[in-house]
């Protein structure tokens, strides 16, 4: 272990702030990513943090700093989304139009600006330096925002989500839930998106979310384990990009693609037992 | 068994009128719903039951005519009516146990986390022990069976304490066994509780032993009464605006129209495409 | 007509320039035969891997060129690997949807690393982004009009089995036909259609011509066969009104540049949709509803 984890990386600032980011992020991805998986909503995930990419792109062109336009698109996509995909048959393909419509906007904008270019890759993969203390502390109140947001959510979401329609004959306003919902995905993309990359944010959302329910059915539990393994895959990634320079989104995506496939290998193999006596019951 | 009266109505429609993409869905439909009765809602694809069942619950608004609950108009997330949702296709993996998909039903509607509690969970409990559920309380609910994710939802239903339980199409795709435990199971615990219930199903025969009076609806008209009144040739023809014929076939009632089993049949093999 | 008319939004010129008549019929195919198959992704809820495909193969062209081979044949053999991968790890929606995001995950990941890795600049990456619509030949124009001639022989082959599986699975399950089977090749032919369009009009339009006309057309009719024929009614408008106003776009500001044609079409895609679905409550009461899929409860 000693020449993976060197000591000296903690002493360093910018590898202070890069975990610290990184592991509100990776937390904060895998409590968000429970419901996107319960949703089935992962396109959603993966078209906020490009349509995030093209509103950085657009923030560049006015001379705008990139993460304002980010946090716009991501919002107005969020909106965008939760508003036109309400069905589950017209959801997929209105991602699908949605995304490619702000990509193409993006491409309008980097035609139009092409300096572009160089930030461009920080932005879509993520990066180890150039985290401030700033920047941290801006991170742990937006993740903090969510993490308080999806709390609120929590049950009319989860009622809307498995039962739609006794939410609705309960009085659930299911389609401002649903709406809320990508808003506080957008958010939490953009909060993500600086460590792991536009288009990366969404592996930490989904695979160890989906991990986690191939591994228990409790939701508690389940979201636990997609926060513990969404912080592995990120503490991972960003001990392995200090050493080796590597992009870490390319990293965590990897591992997350092994913690996915172990957890459905290993999943079906666990005793699920129908017996009310074995278990302890939670909340 | 709770003292109930009976000659109190809890649920009354009075000529509700209801038109939908251009078409009459519901006309002049109306019904007087009993404590502790139990209804049978019948009609076929399309007839307007999921319609009519909307209209109760308040999320569609009648064209004409009026809607009443416990004596007072309708407003929507009434708790004194409790539904029971179809069931759905839910992915195996679901991260939901049938406890924690009963327990919904306590404060599902409401924003925040729930807060575990001792009274919570015996609640759930008691849900759970009423549809005969717990051995599988701890299973995951993408994994049961249709019938078994039914009567969670029935237990789900429940821990609103309602006085009216709807049920939509419970039996839908269920084979005759499982059928029956619904019904004998629904209408023990409208007993027991002084619950009167609505179900909804596209084949009467299944709730025979059970139903009190029937909702017989076609072509957006409802006959209502006990089953020997309404369901007879006479006056289903008039129903349905054609000649009908009813059988009694070795115990079984089919309705018929021209060579086609408008009631009766085993219909939920053939799947349509409609709007 | 108008001076301003022929300045800003239409100008009959250009059908003098080869570049752009050589667009107008390379755009034509690639959205005639992307809406046709667009119909069934859209009607099986294959849009995230339809686009994932893309994105996947767009991975597969830039390691592709990184090692000096030609990148359309990596973008090839990802997009059908990416099809056949998603296809195995999962039939269940939910499921369906994870493992593509995570697969595709990965190999965005491995783009990422491609681009790390390559220390000199190659332009094949971007052109797959974006396309290059208007430098087409000839020759490519034919050879993607045979490979999409041959998956839409294969589709009208398969028509109706893949029609019956689509709307109603579980009855075509018990009726006998092979639902797997059909699934995958269906899946197959749909990434080899993606990687001919994607070679052409990039990545990026790719996924706009094969969802956005079929999703569109599905508001405005009911009947299948219809509903394709308009499909890629739409579909060749759409790509023939952004090529217009790409070439028009010169003149707009700031001036001499240019406006990618990418942006209008997906722009184009989007705003046809979204008027369909204003549209649609007038057209649902004449035309009847769109074939929806049924599950069994």
């Amino acid at each position: 272990m000693d020449r993976l984890i060197q000591p000296a990386m903690f002493a360093q600032p910018f590898m202070q702030n890069a975990l610290l980011t990184g592991s509100m992020a990776a937390g904060l991805a895998g409590v968000v990513g429970f419901f996107i998986v319960l949703r089935g909503v992962s396109f959603a995930a993966h078209a906020l943090g490009q349509i995030g990419f093209a509103g950085a792109a657009g923030a560049v062109l006015i001379g705008v700093a990139p993460l304002w336009g980010l946090v716009v698109f991501a919002l107005g996509g969020a909106f965008a989304l939760g508003a036109l995909g309400v069905r589950e048959q017209e959801r997929d393909a209105t991602t699908a139009l949605v995304l490619v419509a702000a990509l193409g906007l993006g491409a309008l904008f980097i035609a139009l600006n092409p300096v572009y270019a160089t930030e461009a890759f920080a932005l879509l993969f993520g990066t180890i330096v150039g985290v401030s203390r700033d920047q941290v502390w801006q991170t742990g109140l937006l993740a903090l925002g969510c993490v308080a947001g999806l709390a609120v959510l929590y049950r009319p979401l989860l009622l809307a989500t498995v039962n739609a329609e006794t939410a609705e004959a309960r009085g659930v306003p299911v389609r401002l839930v649903g709406i809320l919902f990508l808003v506080v995905v957008g958010i939490a993309a953009a909060v993500t998106i600086p460590t792991v990359g536009t288009l990366l944010i969404f592996s930490l959302m989904v695979g160890p979310a989906g991990a986690a329910s191939s591994l228990t059915s409790r939701p508690a539990a389940a979201m636990g384990l997609a926060v513990g393994l969404s912080l592995l895959a990120t503490w991972v990634g960003l001990i392995v990009a200090y050493d080796t320079g590597w992009p870490i989104g390319f990293i965590i995506s990897a591992a997350v693609t092994a913690l996915y496939l172990g957890a459905r290998l290993v999943g079906p193999r666990l005793p699920r037992r129908r017996l009310a006596q074995a278990w302890n019951s939670g909340a | 068994m709770p003292i109930l009266d009976h000659d109190a109505t809890v649920l009354r429609l009075d000529r509700v009128t209801l038109q939908l993409g251009g078409r009459e869905v519901l006309r002049e439909v109306s019904l007087d719903l009993r404590a502790g009765e139990f209804v049978g809602l019948i009609g076929a694809n399309g007839a307007g039951k999921t319609t009519l069942l909307r209209v109760i619950l308040g999320l569609l608004r009648p064209g004409s005519g009026t809607v009443e609950v416990l004596g007072r108009p309708l407003r929507r997330g009434n708790r004194a009516v409790g539904y029971v949702p179809q069931k759905q296709q839910l992915d195996p993996d679901t991260p939901l146990r049938g406890r924690d998909l009963v327990g919904l039903g306590i404060d599902g509607h409401r924003w925040g986390v729930p807060f575990p509690s001792a009274k919570r969970r015996a609640r759930i409990e008691e849900a759970l022990r009423a549809v005969d559920a717990a051995h599988y309380a701890d299973a995951p609910v993408g994994r049961l069976s249709g019938g078994e994710q039914q009567r969670l939802l029935i237990a789900q239903a429940l821990l609103a304490e309602p006085k009216i339980l709807l049920l939509d199409e419970p039996l839908a795709n269920l084979d005759i066994r499982s059928a029956n435990e619904v019904v004998r199971l629904v209408a023990r615990i409208g007993r027991e509780r002084g619950v009167s219930v609505l179900l909804v199903a596209h084949d009467m025969n299944p709730l025979m032993e059970v139903m009190d009076t029937v909702v017989y609806l076609a072509e957006g008209r409802a006959a209502v009464g006990p089953v020997a009144e309404v369901v007879r040739t006479e006056v289903l023809s008039r129903l349905y605006g054609y000649p009908v014929d009813v059988l009694h076939v070795r115990g079984r009632i089919l309705v018929l129209g021209g060579s086609e089993v408008l009631m009766g049949g085993h219909a939920d093999h053939e799947v349509h495409a409609h709007g | 007509m108008a001076d301003w008319v022929r300045q800003y939004l239409f100008s009959p010129d250009m059908f003098s320039n080869d570049q752009v008549t050589g667009a107008l019929l390379a755009g034509g195919v690639v959205a005639a035969v992307s809406a046709v198959l667009g119909y069934f992704v859209v009607l099986r809820g294959l849009s995230f891997i339809g686009h994932a495909v893309t994105d996947i193969g767009f991975t597969g062209g830039a390691g592709a060129s990184l090692l000096g081979l030609n990148a359309l044949w990596g973008l090839a053999t990802f997009c059908v690997a990416a099809a056949l991968g998603v296809g195995a790890l999962g039939n269940r929606a939910r499921e369906r949807d994870v493992a593509t995001g995570v697969i595709l995950a990965l190999a965005l990941g491995i783009g990422a690393m491609f681009l790390y890795i390559n220390t000199r600049y190659v332009s094949a990456p971007f052109t797959l982004l974006f396309g290059s619509i208007f430098e087409v030949d000839p020759d490519t124009t034919r050879v993607m009009a045979w490979v999409g001639l041959l998956c839409l022989a294969v589709l009208a082959f398969l028509y109706r089995p893949l029609l019956f599986c689509s709307l109603a699975p579980e009855t075509a399950e018990a009726r006998g036909v092979p639902v797997r089977l059909i699934s995958t090749v269906f899946l197959v032919c749909m990434a080899v259609a993606v990687a001919e369009a994607a070679q052409v009009v990039g990545v990026l339009l790719s996924t706009a011509l094969l969802i956005g006309p079929p999703a569109t057309a599905a508001y405005l009719v009911a009947r299948p066969g219809l509903g394709i024929a308009i499909a890629a009614a739409i579909g060749v408008l759409e790509t023939w009104l952004g090529i217009d106003l790409s070439y028009v776009s010169y003149n707009w500001p700031p001036s001499g540049k240019g406006w990618p044609v990418s942006f209008f079409i997906t722009s184009l895609a989007l705003g046809f949709y979204v008027v369909a679905r204003l549209l649609r409550p007038a057209f649902r009461q004449r035309m009847g509803a769109a074939p929806t899929r049924i599950r069994a409860a």
